[in-house]
């Protein structure tokens, strides 16, 4: 039995990593428990965009929250950089969703429009016509008609985020414990106790369940519910390449160290987190028309991973009734919204406010 | 030719092989922070290697055999798409 700590947080991905991060860094004694490296990590596959254009269609709340997030970020970059030294590529001058045919750039336009309305005029985002977009990135191919231009949009590397989150919770305090399955959780005295698959317990006052897909299991046994599904995303990795792409877009991204990354797919295919070559060849056609220069790049790896999806793709944020001190979190834009989840989203757990975005993300909104 | 001077290699080995018994011991600066590299694994898996071969950067020179007036040079961080067009 080990000696019992404030705060359990189960899964390392990276909505467990900035929440663990957040609680550590409030000066909570805090054991993050991580699955081995044969879970399904969509941390580790994820396509590391900070984005704020579309989230939020008929959802004021997540907008609100997601530009809450957004705003947050160069912040938040900051603070991890002083807290770890880990730079992790934050660029956010704004980023593009391409159209190439003109039925879409007007779907988008309405969509957005109607999203800037249920805000009360408050969302930013342009409409780019062809020759707008080619002043912006001027490798942007005769086929891309227009874009969606959001200035709050941006991009991170997701692996050296997810680094320094870890990096950051160890340095104030926090304890890593790598191999670790949830099996059972017991509420028990009112804490908690994790009994892990092969032996092992930790015990807590607290818990936050943010294991990805593995929620759907966990979450009944602490009085709470997750019914999340995987869905799966294809992703190209192109050569290095110098700097040419200035914005990120929605399906084609260059990293800080020349990687050009290429999505996406939207699949629902179970537990397969395999790539296929009907995905990937109409990514990288995709790709090469917006950017007819990537034709002549060679791609040296591709993937898939698996979404973490609730019925209607918003997230989930709650506390159960029944086992006070428990939480279950899971959302799709774990990137995009670390640096709420560090702070906004922890500062609840510990007894502060509810932040008012995030009261409509509970589960029975899904017992209909 | 390798950087332009004129270089007798034996057919049928990796290229990697052949500039490495010429002597060559940077084959390329990386992209990110321009340090020197050499071949490490020899089967195509470390990208250690990587050249540009007649005008094509980013080739890894142990999966390719050498060829009769191949133009190889080493390469210089990032393959600059601009100037390959």
């Amino acid at each position: 039995m080990q000696t019992s700590v404030d705060t359990l947080v189960v899964g390392g991905g990276v909505v467990g990593t900035s929440i663990a991060y957040g609680l550590a860094r409030a000066g909570e004694r805090v054991v993050l428990l991580d699955e081995g490296d044969d879970a399904y990590r969509a941390a580790r596959g994820n396509f590391g965009l900070v984005w704020v254009q579309g989230k939020g269609l008929g959802n004021p709340d997540y907008a609100r929250w997601t530009r809450r997030a957004a705003t947050a970020w160069d912040r938040f970059a900051g603070l991890l950089m002083e807290d770890t030294g880990v730079d992790v590529e934050l660029r956010q001058i704004g980023g593009m969703t391409m159209a190439l045919d003109e039925d879409e750039l007007v779907r988008k336009a309405a969509d957005l429009g109607a999203l800037r309305a249920s805000l009360g005029g408050d969302y930013p985002f342009e409409i780019l016509d062809g020759s707008a977009v080619r002043r912006l990135i001027p490798q942007a191919g005769p086929e891309v008609l227009g874009a969606v231009f959001c200035p709050e949009d941006g991009h991170v590397s997701p692996l050296r985020l997810l680094r320094a989150l870890l990096e950051g919770f160890r340095r104030n305090g926090g304890a890593l414990a790598a191999g670790s399955r949830v099996r059972h959780i017991e509420p028990s005295g009112g804490g908690f106790l994790a009994h892990l698959v092969g032996g092992g317990t930790h015990a807590a006052a607290r818990i936050v369940l943010a294991a990805g897909l593995g929620n759907r299991e966990l979450a009944p046994m602490v009085g709470l519910s997750a019914p999340v599904v995987p869905n799966r995303g294809q992703i190209l990795v192109s050569e290095r390449l110098r700097p040419f792409l200035s914005h990120p877009t929605l399906y084609v991204r260059q990293t800080g160290e020349g990687v050009v990354q290429i999505g996406d797919s939207k699949e629902d295919v179970g537990f397969d987190d395999t790539t296929s070559i009907d995905q990937l060849s109409r990514i990288a056609d995709r790709a090469v028309r917006c950017f007819p220069l990537l034709s002549q790049v060679n791609v040296v790896r591709s993937w898939g991973a698996l979404r973490v999806m609730t019925p209607d793709g918003f997230p989930i944020y709650q506390a159960s009734t029944a086992f006070p001190g428990a939480f279950v979190v899971t959302c799709h834009s774990g990137i995009t919204l670390a640096p709420v989840h560090a702070h906004a989203l922890t500062s609840w757990m510990r007894g502060g406010p509810e932040p008012d975005e995030i009261r409509p993300f509970k589960a029975e909104r899904f017992n209909a | 030719m390798l950087d332009g001077d004129p270089l007798r290699v034996e057919a049928g080995q990796p290229l990697a092989a052949a500039l490495m018994k010429a002597g060559l011991s940077v084959f390329r600066r990386t992209p990110v922070s321009g340090a020197p590299r050499a071949p490490f694994c020899m089967m195509g898996v470390c990208f250690e290697c990587l050249v540009e071969i007649d005008g094509v950067p980013n080739q890894q020179s142990c999966m390719v055999e050498v060829r009769e007036g191949m133009r190889v040079r080493v390469q210089d961080g990032a393959r600059n798409l601009e100037a390959t067009r």
